[in-house]
């Protein structure tokens, strides 16, 4: 299992605190900040886990899950999703269209990287 | 040969049998021994009023001048008893429940009680019956004569004046005396309707005689009558259509509308069921009259010499066979005919004359509740009727004086049966349409009998008599259209089907166009409901409210007229029936109703409803008899209007309350969509905060100083966004409450905008804006809250400074002033904001968030909105400016000053 992470997010300094936690772990993070084109770059890239934000420019996020669980050449790809509105019908959405994990903002340091080993190790 | 002495002496005999049958009716009802008194026979037989001296000897004569055309007059009545059964039985219940004593107290009383309209037909059928009268009067004098000439040795016939008023005198007499013996019509005349049903058995018996005589007698059998019949002049009369459909409908109305007739179908009848019987035994009798009718006009036309009257074939054929006692019998057959039509159009006549004119002129010349007080009414209402009767005979006998006897029998009938007619629509209108008025029953009526005496009535004198030969033939005043003959240029019509036409359809459509017109009042249309659905309501109507102390003035009063025995019963059953002991009632509005029912049985019903009025002093329409009328259309029509108008009502709430549930709905739908944008707002700069600071905590001793200082430095930069969020949310939770105050203070536009761009250029950190300005235009003294103002151009300043997405932004500020509004305009030279979200930029959260825009929750515009609205002024986008524009308007100082 490759380390590759695709984090997909608009906030700056959300995306530079995870970037910063994954890195010291020893994971390789790439970055993408808009929804529009989210799908084309998870299909280039082939990340080993992306971690996908709900509320994007441009497309939400659930729209770019749904893309990537009909690709059949991601079908396998884990998927964590991290939303800042915590709201239960937005839990369920996410487990409905197929995402591996679901994180409530804001989150501790040693959740998100526990969520991500385990993602990349099952 | 029979002598003048003979036949007077058989007359006498005759008149004296009938007395004593009338006598001994009378007596048997006096004992209750009514039995046979009032079977549908005599019923039957009474209509036989309708047949006439006219019809006895006229019709003959008709069937000798004009052919089977006599039929007729026969043919109308049957079609309105076989096919209108129904209309005359709901017209005898009618006159049952209202006590109807006459046709114009049955027109009276259907529209509001109306005494003119009493009046009115009143008039109408004096005028109408006068000749009618003067008619039998000369039928029976004529055929005196018949006798005098027939008789070859001859005897002078004593003055033809004379007789007449022999006639006439004794018929008053006979009439008076069984005519006017008690006061109530339902209980009177059982002696004057046995004695007609006599006279009407020796009509028919008489006429079927002289017609077995004639085709056995004179011609020989069936056969050679037949044949008679074929050779004879009547068999090529020309067959006249319009005459023919003219006259049975004449004839068909006057069975009801001849006052006599309307006597004895409504006013004495029994029993409701013996209209059934009559409904076909009365067509019966119809034909066996005019069965021999055509034979007897035959031989008469071929065996009497030229120029005999044929009215007279009927006594003159007998005897010049030498026949005398069938001509005696013919001739007590014609007697009857006569004496039976005047004596029941007495009756009829003086009870109209008594009830509507002469009652309401005593009641007027009596002060208010003389009722009470003054003499018998009684005896008066007695008296009245008996000089009526009198009246009514003596006008006839004139009218016979003055026409002098000259006319064909049948012309003057015909003339009578149109006149009378003209009581048709009110009559047929009343009873089967609420809608008919009064005021459209009174000048129909006029009109109508108007149009009749001036086609038909007057000319029939003959020319120069009444009206000028000239009138006649060039119209009043040369005016051709006027003619009486031909009206409105319609000539070429026979004169009666022309008459009839014009007074029928003039008054039918007087009435209805007025009835539809007006409205009817209350006991107009109280009285319209008992009448047309008088099978649905038995109780009559009540008009009468509720009153204390006049039940003692009542029955003296009704004592008067209802005669003391029966007065004190009526009124001490009223009593019990109430549960009281003494002899008065109390004078609720049932017994009034109940009361003035009973008078106008003698009365008439103006007259007793004038009287109650005079004791009780009001009479009103309650809410419960509105309630009895309210099936009445217009009342329907309110009441669905009502309906209507309630269900509108109720739809239009029904629609509020969708309106305000959408709105709760959309309401809660934004209220979620706040919160959980206030979630994601606070969620985002805390998830920054968190993650750093536990960063810092767990390996910040092997951190950079450079990183350390940039990581703090992110929990710094987010707490600083959480706490404006956290500004801007009060500050709009509060705005939007209504619980800002406005610290108005003077204030110059140019130094409040110097101070927002000075604030907002030490703010800028990132990309610097240029400001163009145009002071000198910026130069307005404002009367407002200038913090909160700066705090609308630091908004809109900041916001070009973070979207202006030009490579050398710009932005300019120029003011302008209008009216007592100054717009102030902010645009930049970026690229805008697209249309479609130009209407939602205003709202909370509307952040377009296109771009990386940490810093902004996107509350800056819709606060600003809501301090605009404060301060009076507005704020908007402006479009076609080149890039993204708001003009912020608000008062100048004088305006703001002003509207304080």
């Amino acid at each position: 299992m490759g380390r590759n992470v695709l984090l997909i997010e608009d906030e700056p300094n959300i995306i530079e605190a995870i970037r910063f936690i994954l890195s010291r772990d020893g994971w390789s993070v790439m970055t993408h900040s808009d929804g529009r084109n989210a799908y084309q770059a998870v299909c280039q890239r082939k990340p080993d886990l992306v971690i996908l934000d709900v509320m994007l420019p441009g497309r939400s996020g659930f729209d770019i899950l749904q893309d990537i669980r009909a690709d059949e050449a991601l079908a396998g790809v884990p998927v964590l999703m991290l939303t800042a509105k915590g709201q239960s019908k937005d839990r369920d959405m996410a487990g409905l269209l197929g995402a591996s994990k679901f994180m409530t903002k804001p989150f501790s340091n040693a959740e998100v990287l526990a969520a991500v080993r385990e993602l990349a190790g099952s | 040969m029979i002598s003048f002495d003979v036949l007077v002496a058989v007359c006498l005999a005759y008149v004296v049998l009938l007395f004593i049958v009338a006598f001994i009716a009378e007596r048997r009802a006096g004992k209750g021994q009514i039995g046979w008194l009032r079977s549908p026979l005599i019923y039957t037989l009474s209509l036989s009023v309708y047949c006439t001296a006219w019809t006895f000897y006229g019709a003959v004569g008709y069937a000798a001048r004009s052919g089977l055309e006599f039929v007729t007059i026969y043919l109308g009545p049957t079609l309105m008893l076989v096919g209108w059964w129904w209309a005359l039985r709901k017209l005898v219940r009618i006159g049952k429940t209202q006590r109807i004593t006459s046709i114009a107290d049955l027109i009276s009383s259907r529209y509001g009680k109306s005494n003119l309209l009493g009046v009115l037909v009143t008039l109408m059928a004096v005028i109408g019956t006068t000749p009618y009268i003067a008619l039998q009067l000369q039928s029976v004098t004529l055929s005196f004569s018949v006798f005098s000439t027939a008789n070859s040795r001859g005897w002078d016939l004593p003055d033809q004046n004379a007789t007449a008023l022999w006639v006439a005198a004794g018929l008053a007499l006979f009439t008076v005396l069984f005519g006017t013996r008690n006061l109530d019509a339902n209980e009177r005349h059982h002696g004057v309707v046995t004695a007609i049903a006599l006279e009407a058995v020796v009509k028919l018996v008489a006429l079927l005689t002289v017609g077995i005589f004639v085709v056995w007698g004179v011609a020989g059998g069936i056969g050679e009558m037949a044949e008679r019949i074929a050779a004879s002049p009547i068999a090529e009369t020309a067959f006249r259509p319009g005459r023919w459909v003219g006259l049975m409908a004449i004839s068909a109305m006057a069975i009801i509308a001849l006052p006599r007739m309307f006597q004895v179908l409504v006013v004495e009848n029994a029993d409701e069921h013996h209209l059934a019987t009559a409904s076909w035994a009365f067509p019966l009798y119809l034909f066996l009259m005019s069965l021999f009718v055509v034979p007897i006009a035959v031989i008469g036309l071929s065996t009497q010499p030229a120029g005999s009257n044929p009215d007279f074939f009927v006594l003159s054929v007998p005897l010049s066979h030498g026949r005398e006692g069938i001509a005696m019998l013919s001739f007590l057959g014609g007697f009857s005919s006569a004496t039976s039509m005047v004596i029941v159009a007495a009756i009829a006549l003086s009870t109209m004359v008594s009830n509507h004119i002469v009652m309401p002129l005593w009641l007027s010349w009596q002060s208010k509740g003389a009722a009470s007080v003054s003499g018998d009414v009684r005896n008066l209402v007695l008296r009245s009727r008996r000089f009526s009767i009198a009246g009514v005979l003596a006008l006839g006998y004139f009218y016979f004086r003055i026409t002098g006897g000259s006319e064909a029998l049948a012309k003057i009938g015909l003339i009578s049966f149109t006149g009378v007619a003209q009581v048709m629509p009110a009559l047929l209108g009343g009873i089967f349409w609420r809608g008919a008025t009064r005021r459209g029953a009174a000048v129909g009526l006029v009109l109508g009998f108007v149009v009749w005496a001036y086609t038909l009535f007057l000319p029939s004198f003959g020319p120069d008599a009444i009206m000028s030969a000239a009138l006649l033939s060039e119209g009043p005043f040369g005016i051709g259209w006027l003619r009486p003959e031909a009206l409105f240029g319609v000539g070429g019509m026979d004169p009666l089907v022309h008459a009839m036409f014009w007074s029928l359809s003039l008054n039918a459509f007087a009435f209805f166009a007025l009835s539809l017109t007006g409205f009817p009042s209350p006991l107009e249309r109280l009285q319209g409901a008992q009448f047309v659905n008088v099978f649905e309501h038995s109780a009559a109507a009540r008009g009468w409210t509720q009153g204390a102390a006049e039940a003692e003035d009542l029955l003296v009063m009704s004592q008067r007229i209802l005669g003391p025995d029966e007065a004190q019963q009526l009124f001490h059953q009223a009593a019990e029936k109430q549960g009281k002991k003494s002899f008065l009632p109390d004078t609720t509005p049932d017994f009034l109703a109940h009361l003035e029912r009973e008078l106008s049985g003698s009365v008439g019903g103006a007259t007793a409803h004038a009287m109650i009025g005079q004791i009780v002093g009001r009479s009103s329409v309650s809410v419960e008899d509105l309630m009895a009328v309210a099936d009445e259309t217009a009342q329907m029509l309110e009441y669905s209007n009502q309906l209507e108008a309630k269900s509108e009502e109720l739809s239009r709430t029904a629609r509020q309350l969708r309106e305000a549930n959408d709105k709760l709905t959309e309401l809660s739908i934004q209220k979620d969509t706040f919160l959980s944008q206030v979630s994601h707002e606070l969620r985002t700069p805390m998830t920054s905060i968190r993650a750093f600071s536990e960063i810092l905590m767990e390996g910040g001793s092997e951190m950079s100083p450079e990183e350390l200082t940039r990581y703090s430095g992110i929990i710094h930069e987010e707490a600083i966004r959480l706490t404006r969020l956290l500004d801007d949310l009060l500050d709009l939770s509060v705005m939007e409450n209504g619980q800002v105050t406005i610290n108005a203070q003077d204030g110059n536009l140019r130094s409040l905008l110097d101070r927002a761009v000075a604030a907002t250029g030490s703010l800028d950190g990132r990309g610097r804006i240029r400001i163009l300005r145009d002071k000198m235009h910026e130069d307005v003294a404002l009367y407002t809250d200038t913090d909160r103002l700066s705090q609308v151009f630091i908004n809109l300043i900041t916001n070009a400074q973070k979207y202006c997405d030009a490579s050398v932004p710009e932005l300019r500020i120029r003011a302008r002033r209008s009216g007592g509004m100054v717009a102030i305009d902010f645009i930049d030279n970026g690229s805008g904001i697209p249309e479609k979200s130009q209407a939602v930029i205003f709202e909370k959260f509307a952040r377009l968030s296109d771009r990386n825009s940490a810093g902004s929750a996107g509350l800056g515009l819709a606060i600003c909105r809501e301090i605009m609205a404060r301060l009076g002024g507005d704020i908007s986008y402006l479009p076609g400016q080149g890039g993204a524009a708001f003009r912020v308007t608000l008062p100048v100082a004088e305006a703001a000053k002003a509207a304080e």
